[in-house]
């Protein structure tokens, strides 16, 4: 029965071989698994959101626009809404910024939060509406789409 | 009125799909060969009704028709022509309605290639493909109906998604890969038809192979322009993102080549049957996986469509089309026993089994990565992704090893090698590897993985360009025919080979170009005043100035930008597009390509300053990129030489007769 120990070996081989493969799989994604938040929701997660890979999005809040064009350095608050008093996030980005980008316009900004409460970006997106129509009054008060849909990355992390 | 046309002929080919489906399974099982007749018709009958309602959708694109649902949506008086053609398939019902034309076309061809055949599994193949056909047509009809009535009748409609009708690419990619998505029906059917039929000869092997190589040439090809297309017009300065898009193509592609490898040593050794099966029926289930995610907005992505409310139709699909497999299989599993042995560990066979292993276990992460943030949300509600480093940490190895491999199964023998005899074969191709790495490292290059990448490249090219040439050169010396004589006797002797080397060879190629442009990629961005500069790897691009202008459906402003190296300059003028009924400008970058390397320029923004019109950049320069999409004409001459059909007895015969004075060379040299 020679080849029935062998069969039954490669069988293990295999089994064992996979459970290897899954394991390195899973510890891999969690590595980098990407989180879909709004300020509110990464403010509500306090300590756990430090470091992890996050794709924030929002409104760029009125007034908060900084732009150094000689250092290529932008700074920005990201709103969870359009209401003034809205939980707002401090972002920084090494990024020239893309055409549509303006004030209280929905957007996305993948990157890391730290203990100083500044989010680091490395990738921002200016939310192209997922309609293809003309504007309406009011547009940007539908944020959560900026979540839901995500434009074709406009740069990406180097 | 077009709109009742068109649904009549979508009822009409549901119809025959149905009929043709119970009838093709019912009368195979019951060996009434008196019915094929009629599964043929009922093909038949599909095929024209889904040509009649693709041709009734462009008519009434063409003619403007904005009372159909369809039109209204994706139609506009001002897009060009060849756009309004192309929005047959720029979104969701229409897709899937010129999916079902291609499923008609495939249909006809089998029912058409096959009608010599008096094997009743051929009946049971049209059966099982007009099931797949039964759901195309059900969904055409009822959740994704694009002919259903819009009332009041718009005067104008929206036009294409803006990036779908930026680049000529839009036009040939999408068909290219539905005929490789499509395609997989057959091969799927040919399985399940031989499974049902329960006689699991080799008559069914080679149907299955040649069709799943059809499909799979269309696949290959539809990723590459894919690729290519997202390169040219998204802009974001790359050409993969292991997007969920790009890995539901890239799934059944993997699946579908692992079969095409583990079917050679079915057919020598009779092993893996139920292994080759699995393949070609998990090829279809990932079709329908990949179709699944693209058209039911479950995922968001460029290329995904709005939501929609198909995806629970399609899960239904899916859960249809796996139970059956596994049910099949489980039914016919002790016929599918091996029936001999892997000859030992240096062998060929071997080495297509590690193959298998490599390209399964590489479809295993990509699947895991890919329906990972499904599986999450739909148990803790949490929205996450998978980042690109995860596909990139899995994949690179795995890669790797498999283009290890390209150079190792084809110098290894059939059957039981002699030490001696391998050792012998692997010297040169090593020797060559090594020098390449030599010559990587003395002309600066550096980072252990595109090394590795190259070396082996070297390795796999060599041992590649030798099968192929080495037949040829014993043609040459023992005939004294002429070099080109010889090489097309050679190839025609010998086709499924020499077009599997092709093939290889473009893998070689493609391999190379990605290790090169990912790993060696060099990016700036910056805002220049008219005639200021920037510079990027031996480039320096200077800003010329704005220009605006029109066309009918869109506006756009380019930045004029001169490009100079050392010995060369050229003119480009990446810009922005902005369309009447978009929101938002679309950005078309700017390519000037060489060779050997990219220059790739997006405009990011634009504006006034104290200095005059100023433009922000994006600038990146990329190795070899060119040459993943150049390969394709390698890897389509590659398939087209391995499918021709042969006259076989003779020409199996004279392969094998020319392999052996190859191996009897080998073996002097």
């Amino acid at each position: 029965m020679g080849l029935k120990r062998n069969t039954w070996l490669a069988i293990g081989a295999l089994l064992v071989a996979g459970g290897m493969l899954a394991v390195v799989a899973l510890g891999g994604i969690g590595q980098n698994l990407v989180y879909y938040w709004t300020p509110t929701e990464m403010l509500a997660q306090g300590g756990k959101a430090y470091g992890a890979t996050i794709r924030l999005g929002g409104l760029v809040q009125p007034g908060s626009i900084n732009w150094d064009a000689r250092h290529t350095e932008l700074t920005f608050r990201v709103a969870s809404d359009p209401n003034p008093n809205s939980p707002s996030v401090l972002v920084k980005a090494r990024e020239t910024p893309p055409q549509m980008f303006r004030e209280g316009i929905g957007i996305v900004v993948e990157g890391t939060f730290d203990r100083s409460q500044v989010f680091t970006s490395n990738r921002l997106m200016v939310k192209h509406s997922n309609e293809y129509r003309p504007p309406k009054p009011g547009e940007g008060d539908h944020w959560k789409e900026t979540l839901s849909s995500e434009s074709p990355p406009s740069a990406r992390a180097k | 009125m077009k709109g009742t046309l068109g649904y009549a002929f979508v009822l009409g080919g549901l119809l025959c799909a149905v009929f043709g489906a119970v009838v093709g399974i019912e009368g195979g099982l019951r060996r009434r060969s008196a019915t094929r007749a009629w599964v043929e018709r009922a093909a038949t009958g599909f095929f024209l009704c889904m040509l009649g309602a693709n041709l009734t959708m462009v008519w009434a694109l063409v003619a403007h028709d904005f009372s159909v649902h369809y039109v209204s949506q994706v139609g506009s008086r001002a897009t060009p022509l060849v756009y309004t053609v192309v929005s047959l398939w720029s979104a969701l019902e229409g897709s899937i309605l010129f999916w079902g034309a291609i499923l008609g076309v495939y249909l006809f061809a089998f029912a058409r290639a096959q009608a010599r055949v008096g094997d009743r599994t051929v009946q049971l193949a049209l059966g099982a493909m007009l099931g797949a056909a039964t759901f195309f047509a059900f969904l055409i009809a009822g959740p994704a109906n694009p002919f259903s009535a819009v009332a009041p009748v718009p005067p104008d409609g929206p036009g294409p998604n803006p990036l779908l009708q930026n680049h000529v690419l839009m036009v040939i990619h999408p068909p290219m890969l539905y005929c490789g998505y499509v395609g997989m029906t057959v091969p799927f059917g040919i399985a399940v038809a031989a499974l049902l039929d329960g006689r699991l000869g080799e008559a069914w092997l080679v149907r299955l192979r040649r069709w799943t190589l059809v499909a799979w040439t269309f696949l290959t090809v539809g990723i590459i322009l894919g690729s290519w297309w997202a390169y040219a017009v998204l802009g974001w300065g790359g050409y993969w993102a292991w997007d969920p898009v790009e890995n539901a193509s890239f799934l059944p592609w993997l699946t579908a080549t692992a079969f095409l490898h583990s079917t050679m040593v079915q057919e020598r050794r009779r092993i893996l049957k139920l292994w080759t099966l699995s393949l070609a029926l998990g090829s279809f289930a990932l079709t329908v996986l990949g179709t699944f995610m693209t058209r039911s907005g479950i995922f968001n992505s460029v290329h995904s469509f709005t939501q929609s409310d198909i995806g629970p139709t399609f899960l239904v699909f899916l859960a249809v089309v796996v139970a059956v497999s596994i049910a099949l299989l489980a039914v016919r599993g002790p016929q599918l026993a091996a029936e001999d042995e892997l000859p030992g560990v240096a062998s060929r066979e071997t080495a297509i089994l590690v193959n298998n292993l490599l390209f399964a276990a590489l479809t295993f992460t990509v699947l895991l990565g890919t329906v990972f943030p499904l599986l999450r949300e739909a148990f803790s509600g949490v929205r996450v992704s998978v980042g690109a480093p995860y596909f990139n940490r899995m994949a690179v190895p795995l890669g790797i090893a498999i283009l290890f491999l390209m150079g190792v199964g084809p110098s290894l023998p059939w059957g039981r090698a002699e030490a001696d005899v391998w050792r012998r074969q692997f010297l040169i191709p090593a020797g060559i590897g090594l020098a390449v790495l030599v010559a990587c490292l003395g002309a600066g290059l550096r980072g252990w993985g595109p090394l590795t990448v190259f070396a082996l490249a070297g390795f796999a090219g060599t041992v590649t360009l030798r099968e192929l040439l080495l037949p040829v050169w014993v043609r040459m010396r023992e005939k004294g025919e002429k070099p080109w004589t010889s090489l097309a006797r050679s190839a025609a002797r010998s086709r499924r080979r020499t077009g599997g080397y092709l093939v290889h060879l473009a893998m070689v190629l493609v391999f190379v170009a990605i290790a090169a442009s990912s790993s060696y990629v060099q990016h700036t961005t910056g805002t220049l005043a008219p005639g200021e500069t920037l510079t990027l790897g031996g480039y320096t691009v200077r800003f010329l100035g704005l220009q605006e202008g029109a066309e009918p459906h869109r506006r756009w402003v380019a930045a004029r930008v001169e490009v100079t190296r050392p010995g060369a300059g050229r003119t480009l003028a990446p810009r922005m597009n902005f369309y009447e009924r978009s929101t938002d400008p679309v950005g078309s970058p700017a390519v000037g390509s060489t060779a050997f390397e990219d220059i790739y320029l997006t405009l990011l923004a634009f504006g006034q300053d104290a200095r005059g019109g100023t433009a922000s950049f994006n600038v990146w320069t990329f190795p070899l990129v060119g040459w993943i999409w150049w390969s394709i004409p390698l890897f389509v001459l590659g398939a087209l030489v391995a499918a021709w059909p042969q006259r076989r007895a003779v020409s199996a015969l004279e392969g094998e007769r020319a392999k052996a004075s190859a191996d009897a060379a080998r073996g002097t040299a």
